[in-house]
């Protein structure tokens, strides 16, 4: 391993992966590692995870080949150094921002989406120029044997590497030095992470997760309320079954509202996924035992079990969760103290829908806050009080699939961020360069000093031209 | 002096859980985030530095005997600066950036909203004690934090002094000055921090580091570097003459002491960055010098003669140096000239006055690379001079080093080996034919790289330091495409392939079954 990392080094070192021409290519390998086994990527996320196809292609590899093609239509632009504005005082000067690959990076990914959260931010490190080390979550095993396989088949075996294997793995590869960490995954293994970089002052990129809230406020018309229960619905347990960072974990409602809400959701789950547990379709599962035995724990308490008022059945044999929603389960209760990261929604009822900014500011930051509200006040009220990575209104985990918008938490929920030119930026050193001519050149900037001087550089400091001017005319007194 | 002592020794975890308690009040009652707020704290600031110049300067002084005009150019005029530059300009660093939508979320508009972080903590350095502890606390005020300043204990004056002036300039229930050493300092870590902005060496960094990733707390580290200079031997004097010649008719009979012959501009910008900041104790000053072996002699024969003019024959008793901070950092530099294979290739200076703390401006020409003085960051008046062959070779000798200093700098005339410069040296910061003058550009990000550290400030990069840049989106009701959700068939994913793809055409295709 610490042989194939020296490799890549060396390739770093020849330059070959800061030509754009390089860069471009490997873009368009992983398109074409995308499109090339589309059916063989379906099988590995249904192994893994249960996921159908079209959540497979609308989760994992439509937004691959989305964030590649807008890599690659917009790559000339970032490499392009930034002009910086300078004062008059230097003139004559240039001075630029120029973005350089920060080296040789490391990405963990996470097994709930396997392949986006692998592949998107590869996607940055390869634009930004770097050589690149995967190291793909054990716990998707079949994406992650996947990966080992095909992607030396076709992206620069010299520059991008993927390492397979546990904790023990993962472990020795945050003993070497790296020039960037991106890592996605929980707060724990967050912690180590950072806590290993440190001994190399590499920086990282965290991107965990957190109880993300689901303000429900607009009930104006029966037709939006529908709308707002099929987006929640589609966006908890439609998206590998709630095993989403961004997954809404919470609903905060008003007391008045909650039973309408609850009838709603119902239906959709009806419409969506079936009847009863034998018969659930397009539901991914829970991804291994360990998890499942978590969330089945959430439940068994017994102040948690009394508030279910749909669902709860789980099938062992399958690791499948039933839908599941529950009405105020105790809010000491570790339902709503941990990330539930699963198919469970707890609705928490308020008297009024304004208490919810206190509610979640009383709990650390989540990645997204989601808000279903027409009340422009109430919009601004959460936005400008609360804080989280994103803000989305009046819908659920769209916010994943805009380019222009940066995506990473805040606080507890990680930091760094990534998503279109983002992810270029963060596995980017912005280099400030400043061209000087020789002349004319300023003499108060040196010693000896003298009263004359400090009252020049004093000028210059506040750009005061006609100042300076009298003052070298001998007009000017102190 | 005992009682202080005393009065220091008490600040412990208790305390530091204290301030933080009282910090985090005044920042979730939303004190620090109004726009008036801000305004009323940097013009605070602005006053303080202005109204209190001749007490500032003596502190440094006191501290570092700083030349009063070194600390009005890189101190107090530079804070000035960030003020006023902050003032003018916070109102627009503040305001919601508008973000594309694509089709795929068709209806929508988005923004990102910068949004102060919560209750920061600076650690700042003792070799420009004012500067360097209040220039990022600009930064976090004007992003709408609460922040904790802890200053460098080994600039004792200037602690103390912006203890007092914080005090009682800024307001006292978002603002903390905190003065103290290393149990002070571990104290503070200890507590949870929603931003930790550090100054200082690579070793502490890694410390402060490992703390703030208890808490998951995200981190600026400034530290500094072995910083290259490398001069090109065909650097043409002659061409200037007539240059000069026009400065010397227009300012003539004015001011003779300013027109000092401008022979040798690339020497005197390399004494003005290293023995001008701060007599070499300063995280960008030039660490070492690479020229060609031809070149050597004749660039050391321009720094003797320019040395002389700047600090006189005798520059122990120079006023315009800066003394050596303190007795450990004395025997430091010693312990690097006095290294066997090194003290033999002093060219220049090698002065010493262990009483009152200085040291001359000291040249050493052709030292082994194997030695000490190569492998660790100077940080004083020493500067040692590599020869290569070629001047391309330098680029080698500062890649070699494995490590990235904070900033680099070149003196050539030649366009290919500026364009080369650029693209192969990795820094903080490139400057072409001038040495630290970056710094003082608030449109230059100011940060390093790799071992000179993460993350950057200056300007409205100082902003963002300390802002955390929140993505919203905003969608209507209406317009919801079905395919986004189960139970899932063919027809949806062919249409969820061309609505992904954002091809107007393939959706209209997808949604008539024609694909």
């Amino acid at each position: 391993m610490e042989g194939s990392i020296a490799g890549l080094r060396e390739t770093f070192k020849s330059g070959r992966t800061r030509s754009v021409a390089w860069r471009k290519n490997q873009l368009k390998a992983v398109i074409d590692l995308i499109n090339e086994n589309e059916q063989t990527i379906y099988k590995v996320l249904h192994q893994d995870l249960g996921k159908d196809p079209a959540e497979s292609y609308r989760d994992e590899m439509g937004v691959i080949l989305k964030s590649a093609n807008y890599a690659l239509s917009c790559l000339d632009k970032w490499v392009a150094p930034k002009k910086a504005e300078l004062p008059l005082v230097f003139f004559p000067a240039k001075g630029e921002v120029l973005p350089e690959p920060v080296g040789v990076v490391l990405i963990f990914s996470s097994w709930n989406f396997p392949i986006t959260l692998a592949l998107d931010p590869l996607i940055g490190a390869i634009s930004a120029g770097n050589a690149v080390v995967l190291k793909p979550s054990e716990l998707a095993p079949a994406c992650s044997s996947f990966f080992i396989e095909t992607i030396p088949l076709y992206l620069d075996n010299k520059a991008v590497k993927v390492i397979g294997g546990g904790a023990d793995v993962g472990e020795r590869l945050l003993e070497l030095k790296w020039d960037k960490i991106f890592f996605t995954g929980s707060p724990q293994v967050g912690r180590l992470v950072m806590t290993a970089a440190a001994r190399h002052l590499t920086p990282v990129t965290l991107e965990l997760g957190g109880k993300c809230p689901a303000v429900v406020d607009a009930f104006s018309s029966h037709s939006k309320t529908k709308v707002i229960a099929k987006r929640i619905a589609g966006g908890k347990w439609g998206l590998c079954s709630g095993q989403a960072c961004i997954a809404v974990d919470y609903l905060l409602v008003e007391e008045k509202f909650a039973s309408t809400l609850i009838e709603l959701l119902k239906k959709n789950i009806k419409r969506f996924f079936g009847g009863n547990l034998g018969d659930l379709k397009c539901v991914s599962r829970i991804v291994n035992k360990h998890h499942f035995e978590r969330i089945y724990h959430l439940l068994k308490d017994p102040h948690v079990a009394s508030s279910i008022v749909h669902g709860g059945s789980v099938d062992e044999e399958r690791l499948v969760i039933e839908p599941t929603i529950l009405l105020d389960p105790p809010l000491d209760s570790e339902i709503m103290t941990e990330e539930i990261f699963g198919p469970l929604l707890p609705i928490i009822t308020l008297k009024n829908i304004e208490e919810s900014i206190d509610f979640i500011n009383s709990r650390p930051k989540p990645l997204v806050i989601y808000a279903f509200t027409e009340d422009g006040t109430f919009k601004k009220r959460i936005l400008s009080e609360t804080s989280s990575g994103t803000v989305t209104f009046n819908d659920v985990m769209v916010q994943f699939v805009c380019d222009s918008l940066p995506f990473g938490g805040a606080g507890q929920s990680g930091f760094g961020r990534y998503h279109g030119k983002y992810s270029f930026d963060t596995f980017s050193h912005e280099k400030a360069v400043l061209h000087r001519a020789f002349f004319p050149e300023l003499e108060p900037r040196y010693p000896p000093w003298n009263d004359f001087k400090l009252r020049f550089i004093k000028l210059a400091y506040r750009f005061d031209y006609f100042g300076l001017i009298l003052l070298l005319l001998g007009l000017k007194k102190p | 002096m005992a009682r202080e002592v005393e009065k220091k020794a008490v600040f412990d975890t208790d305390s530091a859980k204290e301030v933080v308690k009282e910090l985090r009040a005044s920042f979730v009652a939303g004190k620090t985030k109004s726009y008036e707020w801000r305004v009323a704290q940097l013009k605070a600031l602005l006053k303080m530095t202005e109204e209190n110049e001749p007490q500032i300067a003596a502190a440094l002084r006191d501290d570092l005997s700083k030349p009063e005009l070194e600390s009005y150019i890189y101190e107090i005029a530079m804070l000035k600066n960030s003020c006023r530059l902050a003032l003018k300009e916070m109102k627009r660093w503040i305001m919601p950036e508008k973000a594309k939508t694509s089709l795929t979320t068709f209806p929508s508009s988005a923004e990102i909203v910068s949004e102060p972080l919560g209750v920061v903590l600076v650690i700042s350095a003792w070799n420009y004690p004012f500067l360097l502890s209040l220039d990022p606390v600009v930064g976090a005020i004007a992003a709408g934090n609460a922040v904790v300043l802890k200053p460098s204990e080994i600039a004792p004056a200037t602690a103390s002094l912006l203890a007092k002036l914080v005090a009682n300039y800024l307001d006292s229930s978002c603002i903390k000055v905190v003065e103290g050493a290393v149990s002070e300092t571990s104290a503070l870590l200890e507590k949870k921090w929603d931003k930790i902005f550090y100054t200082g060496n690579g070793r502490v960094a890694r410390i402060v580091m490992a703390a703030a990733a208890k808490h998951l707390t995200p981190v600026v580290l400034e530290l500094g570097g072995k910083s290259p200079v490398i001069v090109d031997s065909g650097i043409n004097l002659q061409v200037s003459i007539v240059l000069i010649l026009l400065h010397v008719c227009f300012l003539c009979d004015l001011h003779a002491d300013i027109l000092i012959c401008v022979f040798q501009v690339a020497t005197r910008r390399i004494i003005a960055g290293k023995w001008g900041c701060n007599n070499g104790q300063a995280c960008i000053s030039p660490d070492y010098i690479i020229t060609t072996k031809d070149y050597a002699p004749k660039l050391l024969d321009s720094f003797k003669r320019e040395l002389e003019q700047f600090y006189g024959k005798n520059p122990l008793e120079s006023k315009d140096l800066s003394r050596i901070v303190n007795s450990n950092h004395f025997a430091r530099l010693s312990k690097l000239l006095d290294e066997d294979k090194v003290s033999g290739k002093i060219v220049h200076g090698g002065e010493r006055d262990k009483n009152n703390l200085k040291i001359a401006p000291t040249i050493l020409l052709d030292v082994p690379l194997d030695s000490l003085i190569m492998n660790e960051e100077i940080f004083g008046p020493l500067l040692p001079i590599i020869m290569v062959d070629k001047v391309e070779d330098s680029f080698d000798v500062i890649n070699s080093s494995g490590t990235k200093p904070l900033a680099a700098y070149l003196f050539t005339n030649k366009e290919k080996l500026k364009e080369k410069f650029v693209a192969t040296v990795s820094a903080g910061g490139l400057v072409v034919n001038d040495t630290t003058v970056h710094l003082a550009e608030h449109t230059l990000p100011f940060g390093g790289v790799g071992d000179s550290g993460m993350g950057a400030y200056h300007g409205k990069f100082s902003f963002d330091a300390f802002s955390h840049k929140k993505a919203v989106l905003y969608r209507g009701f209406a317009c919801d495409a079905f395919v986004r959700y189960p139970p899932y068939t063919r027809r949806k994913l062919r249409l969820l392939q061309a609505l992904l793809g954002g091809s107007l055409l393939s959706i209209i295709r997808a949604l008539l079954g024609w694909s």
